[in-house]
């Protein structure tokens, strides 16, 4: 609101089209980058599934009849899901612990969490694969425990995929749900719990709507991403654990480069159809500015 | 939990007894302590709050009045000592069990609900009926005067509606205290004086008890059956606002409610219960006990009490009299300030109501002020 009050005279105070071209001058450079190399090049590559070999929609339509392509679209579709959902489950606790933490506490802690992003997604998924290979940590630790006599298979299942994208993802969910939990009134659950709600109570009536922002735009990143995801399921999935983007990479192995580009283009859409969907739901802009009215 | 909702249930239909049955509880204080890492911010607070009264926590930043209302509804916990309610401890009693309505300077309204469900907020949570609900709720909303407000959102209102609204959300469920924590601080003057009367009357019609806190002092007076004066953590003095005015137990009071002029004086005597002290060589009596002769004692005078006397032969028996020479002349309205020095250099400032025509005064001039014993305190 005070936003609202404070950019209001500065804005009437600038002339109109004084510094139209000062805009243009600080804005351009990125935009013709953007232009140059990304999207002529994503267009080009989505034309090729309609104008290789020749114009036609048969690569497109192969989308909706191909078996195969329906399946990979699926688990693809039901990995991001549950990975979400997951990351929703884990992440929101420890946002929530945080946000009720002193500084001093949660600013180590939350470097913790941003430490994996330091690393590559890659050198964290082999890190997986030690952990949950036949004679990983994992199984060895089992043993040593008595727990199991023969070690488990649980690297190149979905499980694998769903835990190590669950863990590369994590910190996605946690920090816009907790700046959004910052930025919450510390006097609302306070006034609530006065009033005769009791700290579940506070949790649902309070806490958790005034946070649900944060919460979509994590799970919202989180789901895109997932969709996207590559070398993760490529190297701890089995393989019927093939998503979409391992599809794509066949195809473009087996040169059916028109094949590849309406997977590219199905899953594009698929994406915007996600964010149109939230933004449905919540207001888009709402979502990515963490909640700010 | 079972009485509260019989309360909620059954206020809706018989609101004229409830009001009766339900008036405000006494709130004991004893021996109360908050340390914050070992700093004390309420340091052996005492305090007995009468039931139904309107009392008001009044002092500077830092002098634990609002750490005190804290622990009172339970959001801080006292590092030593008892609150009472009803005569029962509520030191173990969670907030959300202890029925205690407060209204917080930021107004804590719930963005995300409506008017209708941010005062409906505290029967929800003891599981009123829904018509029950409804029927508060509008009852709440006339007593705020906003009737009609319910399907609104707290953005949409100015900060005098939001501040109503957290009134009515405070008493909804009646309970038989109500905390307010500077509810007004973030309004204008104007809004200030309209909701301090406001809240007044909502006193009487509710009979609880109010407890208040401000750093305002013309607030405290306005609003208050009694106010307690606080600095550094400790009650300086308890009583109406006319007794803390004209007998202010000492300089901090003095200096915090009202203005004072104070004055270096010695002791001198007593005679007829009229303390006698010297001021640059000048008797000067004060209303109070006898301090032991020679000691050395501060006199206060409020600016309003003194006035410029034509000449020394109208010294009547208890008038007292001072030399001093005009320094500043303050026009401020209704009022002009007369600030002027003393022989031993004390400045004092005197206030008078304004008058049209020619300044009596100007800065240089040796002037004679007098003033009643009565109005001389020993502080």
């Amino acid at each position: 609101m005070s936003e609202a009050v404070l950019a209001t005279p500065l804005r009437s105070a600038r002339a109109p089209g004084r510094d139209w071209l000062l805009r243009a001058a600080l804005v351009g450079p990125l935009v013709a980058w953007m232009i140059a190399f990304y999207a002529l090049p994503v267009v080009a590559m989505l034309l090729r599934s309609v104008a290789e070999p020749h114009w036609t929609l048969d690569n497109l339509l192969r989308l909706g009849t191909d078996g195969v392509a329906m399946h990979v679209f699926l688990i693809t579709f039901r990995t991001a899901a549950i990975v979400t959902i997951a990351t929703a489950v884990i992440g929101y606790p420890v946002a929530f612990a945080l946000a009720q933490m002193s500084r001093a506490w949660a600013n180590p802690l939350l470097l913790l969490i941003l430490l994996p992003f330091w690393t590559s997604v890659l050198v964290r998924t082999y890190a997986w694969m030690v952990l949950l290979g036949r004679s990983g940590v994992l199984n060895e630790l089992l043993r040593w425990l008595g727990l199991i006599d023969q070690p488990m298979r649980i690297l190149n299942t979905s499980l694998a995929v769903y835990v190590a994208m669950t863990h590369i993802l994590l910190p996605y969910m946690i920090l816009p749900t907790y700046s959004v939990l910052l930025e919450i009134d510390h006097t609302l659950p306070r006034a609530a719990a006065g009033l005769g709600a009791t700290p579940f109570g506070v949790l649902r009536q309070v806490w958790l709507p005034l946070s649900m922002p944060g919460a979509a735009a994590g799970a919202m990143l989180v789901f895109v991403l997932s969709l996207g995801f590559f070398i993760t399921p490529a190297l701890v999935g089995g393989p019927r654990d093939m998503m979409v983007a391992l599809l794509i990479q066949q195809q473009v192995d087996l040169v059916n480069w028109p094949f590849a580009s309406a997977l590219s283009a199905a899953l594009l859409l698929v994406t915007l159809l996600v964010l149109a969907m939230v933004h449905r739901l919540l207001g888009l802009e709402r979502v990515l500015r963490g909640g700010r009215r | 939990m079972d009485s509260r909702l019989k309360r909620v249930v059954g206020s809706a239909a018989v609101a004229q007894t409830s009001a009766v049955a339900l008036a405000g509880a006494p709130i004991g204080l004893i021996d109360l302590e908050k340390r914050f890492d070992n700093v004390g911010a309420v340091l052996g607070l005492s305090l007995d709050i009468r039931a139904g009264e309107f009392i008001t926590l009044l002092g500077p930043s830092g002098s634990g009045k609002t750490t005190t209302l804290m622990m009172i509804a339970g959001f801080e916990t006292p590092s030593a000592g008892e609150i009472t309610i009803d005569g029962r401890s509520i030191v173990a009693t969670p907030p959300y069990r202890r029925d205690i309505g407060m209204v917080f300077q930021s107004y804590a309204l719930f963005p995300h609900m409506t008017v209708a469900e941010n005062i409906g907020f505290p029967l929800r949570q003891r599981r009123a009926p829904a018509a029950t609900i409804r029927a508060e709720v509008d009852r709440a909303l006339e007593m705020v005067r906003m009737p009609g407000y319910g399907a609104r959102y707290p953005r949409q209102l100015s900060g005098g509606q939001q501040q109503r609204v957290a009134l009515a959300r405070a008493v909804v469920f009646h309970p038989r205290v109500l905390l307010m924590d500077e509810p007004l601080g973030a309004l204008d003057k104007q809004l200030r004086d309209s909701m301090q009367l406001e809240i007044r009357r909502l006193h009487t019609e509710l009979g609880i008890t109010f407890v208040y806190v401000t750093h305002d002092q013309e607030e405290a007076l306005v609003m208050s059956d009694r106010i307690a004066v606080m600095d550094a953590g400790r009650l300086e003095q308890i009583g109406s606002p006319e007794e803390l005015y004209d007998r202010p137990a000492n300089r901090f009071v003095a200096s915090f409610i009202g203005e004072s002029n104070f004055l270096s004086a010695i002791a001198v005597g007593t005679e007829d219960g009229v303390a006698w002290s010297d001021v640059c060589g000048q008797r000067i009596g004060a209303a109070a006990a006898a301090a032991p002769l020679g000691a050395a004692v501060t006199l206060a005078v409020r600016p309003e009490r003194l006035a410029f006397a034509d000449g020394p032969q109208d010294g009547a028996a208890r008038i007292n009299m001072l030399r001093a020479v005009v320094r500043d002349i303050v026009f401020v309205g209704e009022t002009t300030r007369t600030v002027v020095e003393a022989e031993d250099g004390t400045m004092l400032v005197v206030k008078q109501l304004s008058r049209a025509g020619p300044r009596r005064h100007a800065p240089g001039d040796p002037v004679l002020l007098r003033w009643a014993v009565e109005d001389t305190l020993v502080v």
